[in-house]
C-alpha cells in the first residue's frame, strides 16, 4: 500500500478519458509494475459524470481507491475535478483542464454552474491549469485533448523514466499517431 | 507473457480456456462484457444472446444435460428472472458442468437493487464461487467446471462490479479439450416430477455435504498465516480492500469456495488468532453462519451492507480512521446522464411531457432517462417487461376505482422480446385499459448495442430474420397498430391520438435506430439558432438536449454534440432553429 501510486481520471462521458488510461496502464506495465484499474459502464455513460482509476506498485491489492488517497486528479473538465476533490490526497496533485461542459440540470435552467472551480482547487492543491481544449484544436483536432493532458500528467507526476512517445505510438490508431504525439508534447511543455 | 483484463474478459478466456462448448447469456451491466469476448473463440464454442435470462440459463442448462460443458451470464437481477431453471437445476444435477454467471452491482451503478446473490447459492443449494481479481476470474472457471461435474450440480459463479469492471494482470493458460460426455436418456434424474424431485432432495443434501468437506482442502479457499493477532475471514473484492487495511502480520482465510463455506477450515483458522474480523460486502452471508457455529467474531456491527466497499471506508469503519480531506467553498452541481443529442427516444417522451392526466408506466433501458427532468415524462420503473403489466394494473385500479387516468405502457424493442411480450398479452386477454408503446430503436441500447431478436443479427455476427414487433401485436389481436417516427413530432402526436381514440385495441411502435449502431449510415447534420429570432423563451430546452443550453438569455447550440436531429426546431414557436445546409 506505501509504495502504491494512484490516479483518478475524471470527466464527462465521451471525452476519451479510457483511452487516456489505456496509455497510462501500457506504459506501466511495460516498466514492470503491478497495475490494477477501475472503471464503470453502462447508464452513467450517457453524458454523466465518468470516472477511471488507476493504481500502481510492486504489488497492488484493490482497484479501487478511497477519498483522500489519488495522488493525482486529471480533470477533463474543471467542474468534475471539483466534484472529486475529496479523492485527493492533501499533497496530492490536480491537471486540470480549463473547459467548462455544462450539465443538462444547468443548461435547463434548474441550477447554475458553479462560480470559481479553477480557484477553488488551486486554494488546496498543486494545480496545474491549462485550456487542452485550445491547444489541441491549434495542433489540428479537438479529438486529441485527451492525449495533451496526458502530457501534463507525466510532467506533473515526473514519470520520465517511461519512453512515453512509444508508448503512445503503440496505443493510438495509426493515423493519429502523428496528432497525438504532437498533443502529448505540447501537454508536457504546458505545465512546468 | 500477462494481459491487461477486465474480470469479464478474464472470465471469457476462463470459459474458453475451460474447454467449455455452449454459452447463452442476456446482456446487463456489469456482466455484458463477457459475451461480448465470446465470438473470438467461436471455432471453439457456440455463443448467443438469448431473448431473457430464463431462456439464456435453459438453453445452458439444457446443453449441459446434453454433455457439453456450458456457461450463461446475467447481471444480479437477472438470476430472478433466471431463478426457476437453477433451482430445479440444483436438483436433477449436470452431465457436462453447466456455470452460471451472476454480476452483483453493490452501490448500483447501472441497477434498480443491490442485492446480494450469494444468498442465491444457499437458497438453492448450490456451489458458489467468488474470485477476487482477473486472474481469478480466468482460473476459477476451470475449477468451477470440474466441481460441477464432480459434484452434479449447477455452480454460481458470482462477481461484482468492482471485480468484472476492474483491470488486472493476467496470464494465458492452453485450452483444455473437454469431450462431450455421452447423452444417456434417465428420465429419474433429467425429470422433476414429484415423485423423482422427492428422491432427489437427500441427494442434494448429500452433495453439498460432500462439497462442504472438499471445501477444506481445495485450491480456492487458502489461508495466508500471520502473526496470530487478528485473523480475517473473506471473499471476493473485499478481499483486495481487506489486504490494504489491515495490518502487517494479519492472518487471511481466503476464499473462493463460498456456498457451501467450509466449516473445519474456519473452525481452525479461527482457533489459530486471537481476534477474527469477517469481511464482507453488502449483506452478512458469512458472517451468519459463522456465528451460527459458534464462532465469535466482528463484521455487520462494524461494516455497513449499504452500498460497496473500498479501502477508505472500510478502514474508517473498523478502526475509525477519517480520511484525510480537503473540503472545497465550491461544491458540484449534480451531471445525471441523458437521453444522448438525436437520440430517437426523445421526441416520444416530450410529446408525452406535454399530455396532462396520463400514466406512463416505464421499463429498463435507456428509455428510463425518460424520468428525468425535464421531460418527466414516466411515472414507474420497475423491472424488466414490467412497463405492460404494471400498467395493466394501474389501469384496472383506476377503473375499479373510477379515476379517469389514461394509462401508456413503455418498453424498448429489446425488453418487448425479453419479457414485454407475456404483458402485451396481458393487456389484449385482459382487456386492460393501456396503450402498450414499443419504442423500437432496434438495438440493446444501455448495455451497449448488443443485438436482440429485432436486430436481425445474432452474435456472432451471422444474419439472422429479424421478428416484426407489429407481426407479433397482430397475432396477439391488437387491431390498430400505429408505426411513427418519434423524429417526427406531429407524426408522434398523431400516433398517440389515434391511439387514444381507438374503438379497436390499439399499441403503438415509435421507430427509428439509435443513432450509435455502427452497422448503420446515419444521416447525421446540426441544427443552429439564429439569434435574431430567438426570443429567449426556453421552449426548447423542454426536448431535454444536452446540446442545448442558454447563453445570454439566447439558446445556443453546441456544434460538437449536436447531430441535427431538429427535434429542437420542431417546438421552437419564432422557427429559430433550422438544421444547416451543407
Amino acid at each position: 500500500m506505501k509504495d502504491t501510486k494512484s490516479a483518478l481520471l475524471v470527466g464527462v462521458g465521451g471525452q476519451g478519458a479510457i483511452l487516456t488510461a489505456k496509455v497510462l496502464v501500457n506504459g506501466l506495465m511495460q516498466a514492470g509494475y503491478d497495475v490494477k484499474m477501475s472503471e464503470v459502464h453502462g447508464m452513467s455513460q450517457r453524458g454523466g459524470s465518468v470516472s477511471t482509476q488507476v493504481h500502481w506498485g510492486e504489488k497492488v491489492y484493490s482497484p479501487v481507491i478511497g477519498k483522500g488517497a489519488a495522488d493525482i486528479i486529471v480533470a477533463f473538465e474543471k467542474m468534475e475535478a471539483v466534484r472529486y476533490a475529496d479523492f485527493l490526497k492533501p499533497d496530492g496533485i490536480a491537471v486540470i483542464n480549463d473547459y467548462e461542459l455544462p450539465s443538462l440540470t444547468i443548461a435547463a435552467g434548474l441550477c447554475e454552474y458553479p462560480e470559481g472551480c479553477v480557484e477553488a482547487m488551486q486554494e488546496n492543491f498543486t494545480c496545474h491549469v491549462l485550456n487542452a481544449g485550445a491547444i489541441a484544436e491549434s495542433l489540428g483536432s479537438a479529438k486529441c485533448m485527451n492525449i495533451v493532458l496526458f502530457g501534463s500528467m507525466v510532467r506533473a507526476l515526473q514519470m520520465d523514466g517511461i519512453d512515453w512517445e512509444s508508448v503512445i505510438a503503440e496505443t493510438v490508431p495509426p493515423k493519429f499517431r502523428e496528432l497525438n504525439l504532437r498533443a502529448y508534447r505540447a501537454g508536457y511543455e504546458a505545465v512546468s | 507473457m500477462k494481459h491487461l483484463l477486465s474480470g469479464n474478459e478474464a472470465i471469457a478466456r476462463g470459459a474458453y480456456e475451460a474447454g467449455v462448448k455452449v454459452c447463452s447469456a442476456y446482456p446487463g451491466t456489469p456482466s455484458t462484457e463477457i459475451f461480448e469476448q465470446l465470438p473470438q473463440y467461436k471455432d471453439a464454442l457456440y455463443c448467443e444472446w438469448a431473448p431473457n435470462e430464463k431462456v439464456a440459463t435453459e438453453v445452458a442448462y439444457g446443453a449441459a444435460i446434453a454433455g457439453a460443458r456450458s456457461l450463461c451470464a446475467m447481471k444480479h437481477v437477472g438470476l430472478n428472472v433466471a431463478a426457476d431453471p437453477v433451482f430445479t437445476a440444483s436438483y436433477n444435477g449436470v452431465n457436462g458442468g453447466f456455470v452460471i454467471v451472476t454480476a452483483d452491482d453493490p452501490s448500483m451503478h447501472s441497477s434498480q437493487n443491490e442485492q446480494d446473490n450469494r444468498r442465491y447459492a444457499r437458497f438453492a443449494k448450490i456451489a458458489l464461487i467468488e474470485p477476487s481479481d482477473s486472474q481469478e476470474c480466468k482460473d476459477f472457471m476451470r475449477t468451477a467446471y470440474e466441481i460441477s461435474e464432480r459434484f452434479d450440480m449447477p455452480v454460481l459463479f458470482r462477481t461484482t462490479t468492482r471485480v468484472s469492471h476492474s483491470k488486472s494482470l493476467v496470464e494465458f493458460g492452453e485450452r483444455v479439450d473437454v469431450p462431450p460426455r455421452p447423452y444417456v436418456k434417465n428420465v429419474t434424474k433429467n425429470d422433476c416430477a414429484p415423485g423423482y424431485a422427492y428422491q432427489k432432495h437427500p441427494k442434494v443434501e448429500k452433495m453439498l455435504k460432500a462439497l462442504e468437506e472438499y471445501g477444506n482442502t481445495c485450491p480456492l479457499n487458502r489461508v495466508e498465516l500471520g502473526d496470530g493477532e487478528i485473523g480475517v475471514i473473506t471473499a471476493s473484492i473485499a478481499y483486495q480492500y481487506a489486504k490494504d487495511v489491515f495490518p502487517e502480520g494479519t492472518s487471511f482465510l481466503k476464499l473462493g469456495l463460498t456456498n457451501p463455506l467450509p466449516m473445519d477450515l474456519i473452525r481452525d483458522f479461527a482457533s489459530k488468532v486471537k481476534t477474527l474480523y469477517v469481511v464482507e460486502e453488502l449483506e452478512s452471508f458469512m458472517e451468519e453462519q459463522i456465528r451460527a457455529a459458534g464462532i465469535p467474531c466482528i463484521g455487520k456491527e462494524k461494516i455497513s451492507n449499504l452500498y460497496e466497499l473500498n479501502p477508505q471506508r472500510l478502514r474508517q469503519m473498523l478502526f475509525g480512521i477519517e480520511p484525510e480531506i480537503r473540503e472545497l467553498q465550491v461544491k458540484a452541481v449534480s451531471r445525471p446522464p441523458a437521453l444522448c443529442p438525436g437520440c430517437p427516444h426523445r421526441g416520444f417522451f416530450y410529446t408525452m411531457s406535454k399530455r396532462k392526466d396520463v400514466v406512463i408506466a416505464g421499463d429498463i433501458g435507456c428509455y428510463t432517462l425518460g424520468g428525468t427532468a425535464p421531460l418527466n415524462a414516466l411515472d414507474t420503473c420497475i423491472c424488466m417487461g414490467a412497463g405492460f403489466s404494471a400498467g395493466a394494473g394501474m389501469a384496472k385500479a383506476f377503473e375499479v376505482t373510477g379515476q379517469k387516468k389514461k394509462v401508456f405502457g413503455v418498453v424498448g424493442d429489446s425488453t418487448f422480446f425479453h419479457s414485454g411480450m407475456t404483458g402485451a398479452v396481458e393487456i389484449i386477454y385482459n382487456k386492460a385499459n393501456i396503450i402498450p408503446v414499443v419504442l423500437d430503436n432496434h438495438i440493446t441500447g444501455m448495455t451497449g448495442h448488443q443485438d436482440n431478436p429485432g436486430s436481425g443479427y445474432s452474435l456472432e455476427g451471422e444474419v439472422a430474420n429479424a421478428i416484426a414487433i407489429e407481426d407479433v401485436l397482430r397475432a396477439f389481436g391488437y387491431q390498430k397498430i400505429l408505426i411513427a417516427d418519434p423524429q417526427d413530432l406531429s407524426a408522434m402526436e398523431k400516433a398517440v391520438d389515434e391511439a387514444e381514440n381507438s374503438e379497436v385495441p390499439a399499441a403503438i411502435i415509435a421507430r427509428r435506430p439509435c443513432l450509435l449502431i455502427k452497422r448503420l449510415k446515419h444521416d447525421i447534420g446540426s441544427c443552429e439558432v439564429d439569434p435574431d429570432r430567438c426570443i429567449g423563451c426556453r421552449s426548447c430546452l423542454r426536448v431535454g438536449c444536452p446540446a442545448i443550453m442558454i447563453c445570454g438569455g439566447k439558446a445556443r447550440i453546441d456544434a460538437n454534440q449536436c447531430v441535427g436531429c431538429t427535434v429542437c426546431a420542431q417546438v421552437c414557436p419564432k422557427k429559430a432553429i433550422a438544421r444547416k445546409e451543407s
